[in-house]
């Protein structure tokens, strides 16, 4: 199996300051990296880089694409690069609102991703986005609502049935559980764990909560003032972690 | 079919004052197809390091692990996560799944993952937790809320599932009462007969006598660093 993305000496800077840096790591189909620091280590910026919403100043993305070509995606001219953000690509956000359009209904979140890669008979797109509801855990007769009559917890299903409804092959999420509350969020770590393993989804996962990544991550990164401090197995850098600054993090976690 | 050679392991827990901890140091241990070893010491001596090294849980500090023709202590993520599917299996001593998921899934999922068939994932799975004692009206609820012993069964019957060439136990018949403790023997028995090299700490003397060909003492391998 050839990976499906190889980061290389990927840096953004903004001015001076580091934004990320010697960001390098391989990503194959199926596999779920998580990448966990405080506020303010990179993480974020890292994964706007990688999915080309922020233009890094070094280092290259190549990403295997359907046909078996490999592009870097960071010197591909933008129109390409938004082609496959609508295609290979898929974007979840920490906050649903910033994913989904709250001004048109639950169907219409998930038929304009069809529609705008060239589904056009409404009936197959309405009965795709019936499936999708169902398969997030929305009673899909809420199909002709709009997000924002939603709690969280639907909010931030509608925005993964949403990016997933084109079958992308990698999957680039913010923060999916941030700011929902406990029990919601192991309903969506459940639903996205049996979705990663059913679509063979490679996912990159930005958090920074360590119970997340034990849960969904295959691997982990772990990132302070720009740079990957640890990475590996995620259970060995959680269980055995070597780095002093990823033991803090570690023996930080409140036990319940 | 599990050789372990030289194998050093020792904790650096910079937290804590920078203590630096040498747990084991040339450690050996060969387990040929068929055979259990169970691993003895007192408590602390790193015999449960020493499993989680050969599961690639922890980082060894040098020496070698080869299962298969892979060294665990060397090896890429990729290549521990593929072992793990296919060729190592560890029963640890808690359960630790994601909540939701019914207990015939959460048992018949090592199978699958393995590459198995799901109709013979079920099934497997419904005659394992049979013989564990597991009442079908169970199965269908996550085992999340079951008793401790119960959720120790589960744990059991998800480790033996798929016919790992290597498996790891790690206590395996702790508070359990008699008639499932003789099906976790029997258990052993019949993975031993198919060829698994085992590995296992049994605090129950009865069962370790009952299972074990070797007992391999780990406090040897810690004299040296402490």
């Amino acid at each position: 199996m050839t990976e499906l993305l190889r980061v290389s000496g990927l840096a953004k800077y903004y001015g001076s300051q580091i934004g990320c840096a010697d960001i390098s790591f391989d990503l194959y189909p199926g596999e779920v990296l998580g990448i966990v620091g405080e506020s303010g280590s990179g993480k974020t910026t890292l994964l706007r880089s990688l999915a080309g919403q922020l233009t890094p100043d070094a280092g290259s993305a190549h990403l295997t694409l359907r046909s078996g070509e490999v592009r870097d995606t960071i010197a591909m001219d933008e129109a390409d690069r938004r082609h496959l953000a609508r295609t290979d690509w898929a974007y979840v956000h920490q906050n649903a609102r910033d994913g989904l359009r709250m001004s048109i209904s639950a169907g219409g979140n998930i038929g304009e991703r069809l529609m705008a890669v060239g589904n056009r008979h409404y009936g197959n797109i309405r009965e795709t986005a019936t499936k999708w509801l169902e398969r997030v855990e929305i009673d899909p007769t809420r199909i002709d609502d709009r997000p924002s009559t939603f709690s969280g917890g639907m909010q931030q299903r509608l925005q993964i049935a949403r990016n997933l409804v084109t079958a992308p092959r990698l999957v680039f999420m913010d923060e999916p559980t941030g700011g929902l509350d406990v029990s919601v969020q192991a309903r969506l770590l459940d639903l996205l764990r049996g979705l990663v393993a059913e679509l063979g989804l490679a996912v990159i996962i930005v958090t920074h909560d360590l119970a997340v990544v034990r849960m969904l991550a295959d691997r982990m990164m772990v990132m302070r003032r720009g740079h990957v401090v640890e990475a590996g197995l995620a259970d060995q850098v959680l269980d055995d972690p070597s780095h002093e600054y990823t033991q803090l993090l570690v023996s930080s976690v409140l036990q319940v | 079919m599990l050789a372990i050679s030289n194998l050093d392991k020792s904790f650096h827990l910079f937290q804590q004052n920078n203590t630096h901890i040498s747990v084991l140091r040339g450690a050996e241990l060969h387990v040929e197809g068929g055979e259990c070893v169970a691993l003895t010491g007192p408590s602390g001596c790193g015999k449960s390091s020493l499993m989680r090294m050969i599961y690639g849980n922890y980082r060894a500090a040098g020496g070698a692990i080869m299962i298969d023709g892979t060294d665990m202590v060397t090896a890429s993520p990729r290549e521990i996560m593929a072992l793990r599917r296919t060729t190592i299996g560890y029963v640890s001593q808690f359960l630790r799944v994601l909540p939701r998921i019914p207990t015939l899934r959460v048992v018949a999922e090592p199978f699958i993952r393995a590459g198995g068939d799901g109709a013979e994932a079920e099934s497997r799975a419904r005659d394992l937790l049979a013989r564990l004692h597991i009442p079908e009206t169970l199965w269908s609820l996550s085992p999340l809320t079951f008793s401790g012993g119960e959720q120790q069964r589960v744990n059991i019957a998800r480790g033996f599932v798929h016919p790992y060439p290597v498996l790891l136990l790690d206590e395996p018949t702790a508070s359990l009462d008699a008639a499932n403790r003789a099906t976790v023997l029997q258990l052993i028995v019949e993975a031993k007969q198919r060829g698994a090299a085992l590995v296992g700490i049994f605090h129950d003397a009865e069962v370790r006598d009952a299972v074990a060909d070797r007992v391999i003492d780990v406090s040897q391998f810690a004299e040296a660093g402490q």
